[in-house]
């Protein structure tokens, strides 16, 4: 069985204090940590189980700048068989079909059976590329799958709905699924895959413009400050001294 | 021109979903001169949804067919697609839910659309519709445009506007549509997830944690402070993915929604998806070491500091004076 699995990379904006560039079209990420989106590493291992189970080759597809080739690498030393990392020349101006365009030519060639993606990306929060890359190659999708049940050319997938409902539907391959955290546990790299994956390919897509492009970003701006919690400063202990007494005040202890 | 908007009615096992009543209530209020508010309903049965609906579009479009029993993202394509490329909207919404992420991106694929997905304000302009969507965990905002000439699709974050009862009358139109068969996806049956010991739906006091909490051996300190006070002990998704804490205890949009007299948020960022399940909370603590978490735009109290040290300070000091009183 033989898989696709798109994955983006992304920074870490948890903890971080955000900055806007000059043009107000784009983060300035140059102090961020970067990894592999959350849901698309467990759209990996699910590739990675499927293959242990029935053989067959995964191909990693990378959009974004040449930093991406860190995230490839480490699919790889996971157990991927390939990777390819796209760059065009107007990358930050993309929407998700313009990338779902620049994925769908770049695996033309390639047999395939399934294609994965994460249900969201944790920067953009669209949750959008893999029904369209779907939509484009004309084949049938899944999206949201928390539980996969495979065989050969066709598979049972739960789907999660709303307040922890599934649905569960036959999907016959080729398909795209997009994966939701949860659904595995994903691996870590071992040092004998690290060493392994120095061998393996990345083809580099490059010096293109990606076509298509049906929405512009205006502008990224930092929210209006609304509404904020009354904060509470002092060391533990005194700010503890403050919770208690609103606990007490509003009768909660 | 272009002005009617299109909302697509979203329903599970027969019951309206809210989104469905935030959509249109924003639609009415978006709709311009001359332009029309569709709700359209796609069931096997659409009686009981157009009684509901009555107040809420000028005009109802229902489609029944046996194929719409469950929602089916291909079969909503085709009558979609279709009357779509019909009738010729200028939006069509949808909430950013879990049907509309398995049907909205295709659809608008196959109708070489422009669409924004999970939006939290549009702006319809003289030639352009403009969205604004939270991004980077909601830290960041961002300005979408489209040209409007040949329409587009927006979905909205659940929650963002709140619905309110309209006094429309609608005109009902019901078309019959034949539908190709689908016979590389099939439905099966709904699955419910199964029911724990805890129901947190229930609790009157919440200590929820996040992924801030590191470790799972850091639980025991939060289980401790939690019984002090007496409240159970809720999460985040991040910490049901870990296995830390089962599917039961998740609040959310994928989990549970919850109304508990006091949450305590600890090491949690504030996701639109977290949010959603726990706002409506009398009072809310949020205790977060970044000043600039989410979360703090909707706590009433905040504390910007590492959990690790103000959870046991505040089990202490609860100790502490609980003893003073009794004694
Ligand atoms: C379809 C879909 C459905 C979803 N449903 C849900 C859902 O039902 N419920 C849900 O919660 N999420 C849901 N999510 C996930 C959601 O998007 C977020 O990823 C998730 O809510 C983030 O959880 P978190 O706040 O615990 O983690 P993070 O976003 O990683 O935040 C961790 C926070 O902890 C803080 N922190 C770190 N260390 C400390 C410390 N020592 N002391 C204090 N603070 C610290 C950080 O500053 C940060 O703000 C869903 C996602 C999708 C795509
Ligand atoms: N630039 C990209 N390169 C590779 N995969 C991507 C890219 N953008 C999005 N994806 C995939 O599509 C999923 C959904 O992304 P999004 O629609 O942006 O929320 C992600 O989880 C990835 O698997």
């Amino acid at each position: 069985m033989n898989s696709i699995v798109c994955i983006k990379r992304v920074p870490d904006t948890t903890s971080a204090t955000l900055k806007i560039d000059a043009e107000n079209r784009k983060l300035d990420d140059g102090n961020l940590v970067f990894s592999i989106n959350e849901a698309d590493n467990y759209a990996l291992e699910e590739a990675l189980l499927l293959q242990e189970e029935f053989g067959g080759e995964i191909t990693l597809i990378s959009v974004g700048p040449k930093e991406c080739d860190d995230i490839i690498r480490m699919g790889l030393a996971k157990g991927a068989t390939r990777g390819i990392r796209i760059t065009p020349d107007n990358l930050y101006k993309l929407d998700p079909y313009a990338i779902a365009n620049l994925i769908a030519e770049q695996i033309k060639e390639l047999e395939y059976d399934l294609i994965f993606t994460g249900c969201m990306a944790n920067d953009d929060n669209f949750g959008q590329l893999g029904v369209t890359l779907a939509g484009l190659l004309n084949i049938p999708h899944i999206s949201l799958a928390v539980k996969i049940q495979a065989n050969e050319d066709y598979a049972i997938i739960d789907r999660e709905l709303e307040g922890g409902l599934m649905e569960q539907f036959n999907i016959k391959f080729p398909a795209v699924i997009t994966i939701q955290t949860g659904i595995n546990e994903p691996r870590y790299a071992s040092i004998f895959g690290i060493k392994r994956a120095s061998k393996k390919e990345i083809r580099f897509v490059e010096n293109i413009s990606a076509q298509g492009i049906k929405v512009h970003t205006e502008k990224m701006y930092l929210p209006p400050p609304g509404d904020t919690a009354e904060i509470f400063t002092g060391n533990p202990e005194e700010t503890a001294e403050k919770v208690y007494e609103i606990l007490k005040t509003k009768g909660l202890i | 021109m272009r002005k009617d908007i299109f909302v697509l009615v979203e329903h599970r096992k027969g019951e309206i979903r809210d989104i469905t009543f935030e959509l249109l209530t924003k639609a009415r209020n978006m709709v311009q001169t001359g332009g029309f508010v569709y709700a359209i309903v796609l069931a096997k049965n659409g009686d009981n949804f157009i009684e509901k609906l009555k107040s809420e579009a000028h005009r109802i479009l229902c489609i029944e067919n046996e194929k719409l029993e469950h929602f089916h993202s291909d079969y909503y394509q085709q009558v979609l697609g279709s009357i779509i490329t019909d009738r010729k909207p200028l939006l069509t919404l949808f909430g950013q839910t879990s049907y509309t992420m398995d049907i909205a991106p295709s659809l608008a694929v196959q109708l070489d659309l422009p669409i924004v997905m999970g939006c939290i304000e549009f702006e319809i302009g003289d030639d352009k519709i403009f969205t604004i969507n939270q991004v980077y965990g909601g830290k960041i905002h961002t300005r979408f445009s489209f040209p409007s000439k040949n329409g587009g699709i927006i979905s909205i974050q659940p929650g963002t506007f709140t619905a309110e009862q309209g006094d429309l009358s609608a005109e009902i139109e019901r078309i019959t549509f034949s539908f190709e068969e689908i016979t590389n996806k099939k439905f099966i049956q709904f699955v419910e997830a199964v029911a724990g010991e805890i129901d947190i739906t229930q609790a009157e006091k919440i200590v929820a944690i996040g992924r801030g909490i590191k470790e799972k051996d850091n639980l025991q300190i939060i289980e401790d402070f939690a019984e002090s006070i007496g409240a159970v002990v809720a999460c985040s998704r991040p910490i049901v993915d870990a296995g830390w804490l089962p599917k039961e205890r998740q609040v959310g949009s994928s989990g549970k929604t919850v109304k508990p007299k006091l949450y305590i948020a600890l090491g949690i960022s504030g996701d639109f998806q977290h949010l959603i399940g726990m706002r409506n909370a009398d009072t809310i603590i949020a205790v977060n070491k970044d000043p600039n978490a989410p979360i703090f735009g909707i706590a009433d109290y905040g504390i910007v500091d590492d959990l690790l040290k103000i959870v046991p300070a505040l089990k202490k000091k609860i100790m502490e004076k609980c003893e003073a009183r009794s004694a």
